[in-house]
């Protein structure tokens, strides 16, 4: 998506475009950037054992920052991710070791799949709550999703009392078993992570240009005034956000349990975070109308590789912080940077046109 | 009081203002004088206002010079000219609704001690003794937000009265006010003028101007077409000054025959946050192929009838129909696919969502249309039709995919007709089309809204201009103050007849009794 509006946008031949054209670029730069980086200093960075590993962390984060694209589209923020995926893995986890107890003495256990739907649909029901305290209550995204936060990661330890669920093979006569297949299994030697990872991202990208809803978030998030006077059901399109962002916390969730065949309540503890950061490195606007899932993934593999890669180096955890810190920063400056060059540049053509 | 004394504190020398393309004000030489109140008329975009704020010192004039007490003078900002002695009352209130009355008069010249910071005490009590001046009944203490708007306007007044100006500049300072708090603003006027205070007045209500001014000044397209003395002159002379006589490009209305009643109201009434009726039980009809034209004052409720009719005020009550069916549905959505559309007043908050494309902009209010098996927007027929709403409006698009912000603000307007007439409406809502657009737009504008009527459309508009009411309208609807004045067919219309029945509204809420005895 990104590389389509940058061509099509990218108008003449004059220097003010050239330098526009290469802001736009940016995430596509700073993402050779670091790959070059590494691939020069970091020994093993290009071996395919390395870029399979990277790319199942990426991963975890693009889902979470594809959901919270489409929230900072809109103009919101959804904080609660991380504790989502935390309460998620621990539905998924505690259905394949326990079961739901039906108080009289049976317990019911459910199918992998029937798991997976099962815990999806949790992770769509908060952020239905998020969406419900957001339109209907007149919450501020900020401070609702700050709630759900502290509730989904309080329920998430209560679940199991602040305990790990271990061990989650499942029994052969439950029909339980199978659960590590997300986590590790391959298709046609890409991890199945990465292959729900493209489906989703697919299907994300489609929705923002092919479909009417997507169009919505565009115009909710662009003004919001404007796109009620148009007919536009805004609070649908926000329940909608944030559902969806609720649904990728929930992928993410099932896939580190899967990945570690057990089930921690802390797990995704500061994702959000992380999700925020490569969306904003992407391009989208914390102001809300701009953004692209194209640019979003882009940014979260930045983040990702810039963080694998300084591991590798064998650079501290604590400077680690301190450059993502300043890269996300510099992002942000030549994002506002780029608007007003662009800005600029519109106001030149509309005077040479007179 | 003999006219003749009153000697000039400030003079506007042949001075012309420029915006990008657009002359403002053209040519102009005005006279404020001292003691007295100088009168400034003339409808929306005449230049009264960009003429106020070049002696108040928020624009700085083109051409021309400014003389001070026969000294020429440059204000590089608002506060440049409060050095000078001119405060000015805008017609937009420039409150901070999140503090106090107090803070808001002495916003920027607190009164402090020293390093122990604000002296509150001391700033209330001042703010206490101009609020009771204008007998405004409002504590220094309350919050801004939490005062009706009409009060609001007199803490506005009390804070330009505090700056002790030379010359007052009030820009329509009575649009939100009872007749009651008229009264009073005139008595405080009056004292203002003993004391040698310049008053220049600006207000659309003529009785008013006729009660109060001393000197009249009438401005038409940025030019002055007339200056007397008040007491020389009646209201036709102003209406008269006021419109001129050269034609502007309108549209010649097609005779064409009006069809079957297409919309009707019935008791639309809105209550005003601050008590009261934005909306007072309006009832009216259109049929198609009909121009309707409302004309009102500021603040007459146009735009809030009409928001009630899109179904943007959810307690708003009375009855809705299109083509004979009751619309029950309160949402906007519902609303636009039953018929009904919408041109807001304020293009870039209401009409325009600035990042998005010019086609994406068109297509906004009409996705479905485009949608194939469900869900995918069918890039082809979107482009078809964004190049067909182009053509039919003229919008002069070098590409529909560029941002909508790089058109100029007439093909902006036009967008958001576009989209409009995209929903395929029945009855098409239009709150002052013209605004803010250059003249060759305003006539590509016009001539559409002919040519929708001609189609059988049933066309609502508002608008604060006389002539484009007068040349447009099949019939004419004044409102004032949240009601229907009068309903007038065009061949029996006159401007007379409008402006009085546009200030009625206001007459008739304080003076019921004594009409209701007559």
């Amino acid at each position: 998506m990104t590389t389509a509006t940058v061509t099509e946008n990218a108008p003449a031949t004059d220097s003010g475009s050239i330098l526009l054209t290469l802001m736009k670029l940016r995430t596509f730069i700073a993402l050779f950037a670091v790959i070059a980086f590494f691939s020069i200093f970091a020994p093993n960075f290009l071996s395919t054992a390395n870029i399979i590993l990277m790319s199942k962390h990426v991963a975890l984060n693009a889902f979470l920052a594809m959901g919270m694209t489409f929230v900072i589209i809109t103009g919101g923020i959804d904080l609660s991710v991380g504790s989502i995926v935390g309460l998620c893995g621990m539905v998924a986890g505690g259905l394949i070791l326990n079961g739901i107890d039906l108080q009289f003495g049976y317990t019911m256990y459910f199918n992998v799949v029937e798991v997976c739907l099962i815990t999806l649909a949790v992770g769509v029901v908060i952020g239905a709550v998020n969406g419900l305290l957001i339109t209907k209550l007149n919450v501020a995204p900020f401070i609702a999703t700050l709630g759900t936060l502290y509730v989904a990661r309080g329920f998430a330890l209560l679940s199991s009392d602040g305990q790990t669920f271990p061990n989650l093979v499942g029994k052969t006569e439950l029909s339980t078993t199978g659960f590590g297949f997300l986590g590790s299994g391959r298709i046609i030697g890409l991890p199945v992570s990465i292959w729900i990872l493209i489906v989703v991202a697919l299907a994300a990208a489609y929705v923002a240009k092919y479909v009417p809803i997507g169009r919505q978030i565009f115009a909710v998030g662009g003004n919001e005034r404007a796109a009620r006077m148009s007919g536009i059901r805004v609070d649908r399109v926000k329940m909608f956000v944030y559902m969806f962002s609720g649904f990728c916390a929930a992928i993410v969730g099932i896939v580190i349990s899967s990945e570690l065949m057990a089930s921690h309540p802390a797990t995704g503890n500061s994702f959000e975070l992380n999700a925020i950061a490569a969306a904003v490195l992407g391009g989208t606007s914390m102001s809300g109308g701009r953004g692209t899932i194209g640019g979003t993934i882009i940014g979260a593999f930045v983040i990702g590789i810039l963080s694998d890669g300084l591991v590798m180096m064998g650079v501290s955890s604590f400077w680690q912080m301190v450059i993502k810190g300043i890269v996300i920063i510099v992002a942000v400056v030549v994002d506002q940077a780029q608007r007003r060059l662009q800005q600029q540049v519109t106001l030149m053509q509309l005077a040479k046109k007179g | 009081m003999a006219a003749e004394t009153h000697e000039t504190i400030l003079k506007l020398d042949d001075v012309t203002k420029v915006y990008s393309g657009i002359v403002a004000v053209k040519h102009a030489s005005l006279e404020l004088k001292r003691g007295a109140v100088n009168v400034l008329v003339g409808e929306n975009g005449a230049g009264k206002s960009t003429l106020m704020r070049m002696i108040a010192g928020v624009e700085k004039p083109s051409l021309g010079r400014i003389l001070l007490d026969g000294k020429e003078v440059e204000f590089n900002s608002p506060a440049d000219a409060q050095r000078h002695g001119i405060g000015m009352v805008f017609q937009e209130l420039n409150l901070f609704g999140n503090l106090s009355v107090a803070e808001n008069i002495f916003a920027t010249r607190e009164i402090t001690r020293g390093i122990r910071g604000i002296d509150h005490k001391a700033q209330v009590e001042k703010a206490n003794h101009f609020l009771d001046k204008l007998d405004a009944g409002i504590s220094a203490e309350t919050m801004v937000e939490d005062l009706p708007i009409g009060q609001q306007q007199l803490v506005e007044i009390a804070k330009a009265i505090s700056l002790d100006t030379r010359i007052l500049i009030l820009d329509e300072p009575t649009s939100a006010l009872s007749a009651a708090e008229v009264d009073i603003l005139f008595k405080v006027i009056g004292e203002l003028k003993a004391q040698g205070v310049a008053i220049v007045y600006i207000s659309h209500r003529l009785e008013e101007l006729m009660r109060i001014g001393d000197y009249i000044t009438v401005l038409r397209d940025g030019q002055i077409t007339g200056q007397a003395m008040v007491r020389d002159i009646d209201t036709k002379w102003i209406v008269r000054s006021m419109i001129g006589s050269d034609a502007k490009d309108f549209a010649k209305s097609v005779d064409h025959k009006l069809g079957k009643e297409a919309f009707r109201v019935e008791d639309i009434c809105l209550p005003r946050r601050t008590g009261g009726l934005a909306v007072d039980h309006l009832s009216i009809s259109v049929k198609t192929g009909e121009v309707l034209g409302i004309y009102g004052l500021m603040g007459a409720g146009r735009s809030e009838f009409f928001e009630c009719v899109i179904g943007q005020h959810a307690h708003s009550t009375g009855k809705i129909f299109v083509a004979g069916e009751e619309i029950v549905a309160k949402d906007t959505s519902t609303r636009i696919r039953k018929g009904l559309a919408l041109i807001p007043e304020d293009r870039q908050r209401e009409g325009l969502v600035q990042v998005l494309s010019i086609a994406s902009n068109l297509t906004l209010a009409s996705l479905e249309k485009f949608v194939k098996f469900g869900v995918h927007i069918s890039g082809e027929r979107e482009q078809a039709a964004v190049k067909e709403q182009v053509r039919n409006l003229s919008i002069k698009a070098p590409n529909p995919d560029f941002d909508v912000t790089s058109m100029s603000g007439g093909n902006q307007q036009k967008v958001v007709i576009g989209k409009a007439l995209m929903t395929n409406p029945k009855v098409l809502l239009m709150d002052e089309p013209s605004r803010g657009i250059d003249v060759g737009a305003k006539a590509d504008v016009f001539r559409t809204m002919r040519r929708l009527a001609g189609e059988g459309l049933a066309i609502l508009f508002s608008t604060s201009d006389l002539e484009e009411v007068m040349a447009l309208s099949d019939r004419i609807v004044v409102m004032s103050n949240g009601k229907v004045t009068t309903i007038l067919d065009r061949a029996d219309a006159t401007e007379e007849l409008i402006v009085k029945a546009a200030s009625e509204g206001h007459k008739s809420a304080e003076h019921k009794t004594i009409g209701e005895i007559a």
